[in-house]
């Protein structure tokens, strides 16, 4: 048999058949649903008289507009509202099982896949949302899809696709103390730019990468999507399958130990062939800060605001000077220089129970600035709020001077009430710093969780590796 | 969806690389639960001086006098001219429908994002990929010419330009045909069924924790 990636093999696991023109069908073992992205998918498919090919497949709960404050109150914003009640009454319609606001697992659609088990290695995992990869952390091919997509998966349990290349992203080494899963993601992104993996299924591998916990690789997945990789993975190996284990949608009994069988085998073999291959030393990693306007534009936090006139092309050094211009910023300020207003831990990317934990131990070591004028901390599910409160996190962070928060996507992008004001600048562990995103006018840096709460206690960027606390993940 | 022939309009250049789906349709704007209706508010933040809301007249809004899109020379636009990763971040389809909407059904540049690259042609949207020289040439010609036309054909893969100049381009046959007939990705895929119940019963035997729930 000839050697194959991890990707080969997901791939090859899942083609229903091979098209006359180069395309496959690929049959999707698992669609998560949320309700910003299926109304017109559900709309499209009664308009054509179809229905959902496999219901089971399905698994479905609110996110993006749901409010972080008290849920016992009724939805403000009528629009909101609207769509909210829409996936309720297409999930009702279909008989799909969803997690609405009041139910305790409700929280982050990336976050509630693999805290329940219904995400497991070796599936083909698609959501109308780009940080679907977040689920390859488990050794599965995930990505985000669009609506016509989502349509055509409830139609049909599969999408029509053409096979990506094959990418093999390698940091080796280990990470210093208080490096994160999220300061190395940066930190690839920051080497090969946000359209470095467009066109490419994005393999982590190496031993810094084997080192991350399973939220470490979750974190590092989900933004392989902002470095321009639709999918990004790591083999399967033991932290996986006990991450996986006694989960509510996990395998029991005799089939356990088939997937177990099964899910060994998921890894890429030696030798296999790769089309590009990157390589980074972990121990060059830096607690990383973005400046600008895209996740690329990012440097280490002792490190300066870069000079656009130092950018040899044009187009980029244009790029610089209109993200320094939106964001205020002066090249050569020093990354700790720049003070901020906001602070938001959360989202996708960094709300799992580690994240909590993190920005926990170096909340313990002061009160929120004066010039801070919030920081809210929003866990991804109700059960890591659940989890985090049973560990008394709670009340370190609103001893601290935090807002402790419902689970939602929340400030990521700001669909709720959630939002920053114009010009405010905000450390946020979120994942993308475009103009606008998390609010009109509104400055994103984009960093780990520790970095998020040692700048809401400095009230300006700070290296944690100073503060002493800071655990690597 | 609305096959794509050809097409001859004109071409606004939107200079700068990255321009991200946030940018293209604000998140306010994607908690409607409809396909259509997005064009007002397409680039929203950079076309208006205030801060949009969805259902709003956008008639009334104080537009950004600067923004491409704004300016004479550029009404009626059909075709937009971009730089590289044009496309990134979410995966939100409100991006295409707000330019068919808007009444832009062509883009050209050197690269685009995966998610709106196949978002695009589900929509009608014909996204062309040119080499960046190729590209660095086409925003001179536009931005010195008032009234600058690019005639599309996507049957013989061609753009002709105002000086009778023939630039070809190449794109996956499979987007290609689906485009020029406007084809159901679904209704094709149904034809399928007896693949997809086929794939089914073999893999309930070899994975049949994954048909458990």
């Amino acid at each position: 048999m000839p050697t194959q990636t991890l990707y080969d093999k997901l791939w090859d696991a899942h083609v229903v058949r091979e098209n006359e023109d180069g395309t496959s069908l690929i049959y999707i073992d698992r669609h998560l649903i949320h309700e910003v992205t299926s109304p017109q998918a559900f709309e499209g498919l009664k308009l054509a008289g179809r229905k959902p090919w496999r219901i089971d497949a399905n698994l479905a709960v609110s996110d993006h507009n749901v409010p972080t404050t008290d849920r016992s109150e009724p939805i403000k914003d009528p629009i909101s509202k609207l769509q909210l009640d829409t996936l309720d009454s297409n999930c009702a319609e279909w008989d799909i099982t969803q997690f609405d606001i009041h139910d305790p697992r409700q929280g982050i659609v990336h976050v509630i896949g693999p805290e329940q088990g219904a995400s497991l290695p070796g599936m083909t995992i698609v959501c109308g949302d780009s940080h679907t990869s977040t689920h390859g952390g488990l050794g599965a091919l995930a990505f985000g899809i669009g609506t016509s997509e989502v349509e055509h998966t409830l139609a049909t349990q599969c999408l029509i696709l053409r096979k990506s290349k094959n990418m093999l992203v390698k940091v080796n080494g280990a990470v210093g103390k208080g490096i994160t899963a999220k300061d190395i993601i940066l930190a690839i992104i920051g080497k090969i730019g946000t359209a470095g993996g467009t066109g490419y299924a994005m393999e982590f591998a190496g031993k810094a990468i084997e080192s991350l916990s399973m939220e470490g690789r979750m974190t590092l997945c989900n933004m392989a999507i902002e470095a321009g990789a639709r999918a990004g993975f790591v083999a399967v190996d033991n932290k996986t399958i006990e991450f996986v284990k006694n989960r509510p949608y996990s395998p029991k009994g005799e089939d356990w130990d088939k997937a177990v069988t099964y899910w060994n085998n998921l890894h890429t073999d030696e030798g296999a062939n790769f089309d590009n291959i990157i390589e980074l030393e972990a121990e060059n990693i830096g607690p990383q800060v973005t400046w600008g306007t895209s996740p690329e534009m990012v440097v280490s936090v002792s490190d300066v605001v870069p000079d656009p006139t130092q950018e040899p092309d044009a187009v980029k050094a244009e790029g610089m000077a209109n993200a320094l211009a939106y964001m205020d910023l002066k090249p050569g300020t020093p990354i700790t220089d720049i003070r901020i207003s906001r602070v938001f831990i959360g989202s996708c990317t960094n709300s799992r129970i580690e994240d909590m934990r993190a920005a926990a131990e170096i909340a313990k070591t002061g009160k929120v600035a004066e010039n801070v004028t919030e920081a809210i901390v929003v866990p991804g599910s109700g059960l890591v709020k659940a989890q985090a409160e049973q560990e008394g996190l709670d009340q370190i962070f609103i001893d601290a001077g935090f807002e402790w928060r419902e689970p939602g996507c929340s400030m990521c992008l700001g669909m709720n009430p959630d939002r920053l004001e114009p010009q405010e600048h905000c450390a946020s562990t979120s994942n993308r710093n475009f103009e606008g995103r998390q609010g009109p006018g509104g400055r994103t840096h984009l960093v780990s969780p520790a970095m998020a709460a040692a700048a809401a206690i400095a009230g300006h960027f700070v290296d944690v590796r100073d503060i002493g606390n800071g655990e690597s993940k | 969806m609305e096959a794509f022939t050809t097409l001859n309009g004109i071409v606004a250049p939107l200079d700068r690389p990255n321009v991200d789906t946030d940018a293209i349709i604000p998140k306010q704007f994607l908690k409607s639960i409809k396909r259509s209706g997005f064009g007002p508010n397409l680039f929203d933040e950079w076309r208006y001086l205030d801060q949009g809301q969805p259902g709003e007249d956008c008639s009334k809004r104080p537009v950004n006098p600067d923004f491409v899109l704004n300016q004479t020379r550029y009404q009626n636009t059909q075709i937009m001219l971009g730089r590289d990763n044009f496309g990134c971040g979410s995966s939100r389809e409100h991006a295409p429908w707000a330019f068919y909407d808007y009444g832009i059904s062509c883009i050209i540049a050197p690269s685009f994002a995966d998610i709106f690259y196949s978002n695009s042609f589900k929509n009608g949207i014909l996204l062309i990929k040119l080499d960046t020289k190729v590209i660095d040439c086409l925003f001179k010609e536009v931005e010195a010419t008032v009234g600058y036309k690019l005639n599309i054909d996507l049957e013989a893969q061609s753009i002709t330009t105002p000086s009778d100049e023939s630039i070809t381009f190449e794109i996956d046959g499979a987007l290609k045909h689906r485009l020029l007939n406007g084809l159901d990705d679904i209704g094709l895929s149904l034809k399928n069924s007896e693949d997809i119940q086929a794939y089914e019963e073999r893999q309930k035997l070899l994975t049949p924790w994954l048909f458990s729930h």
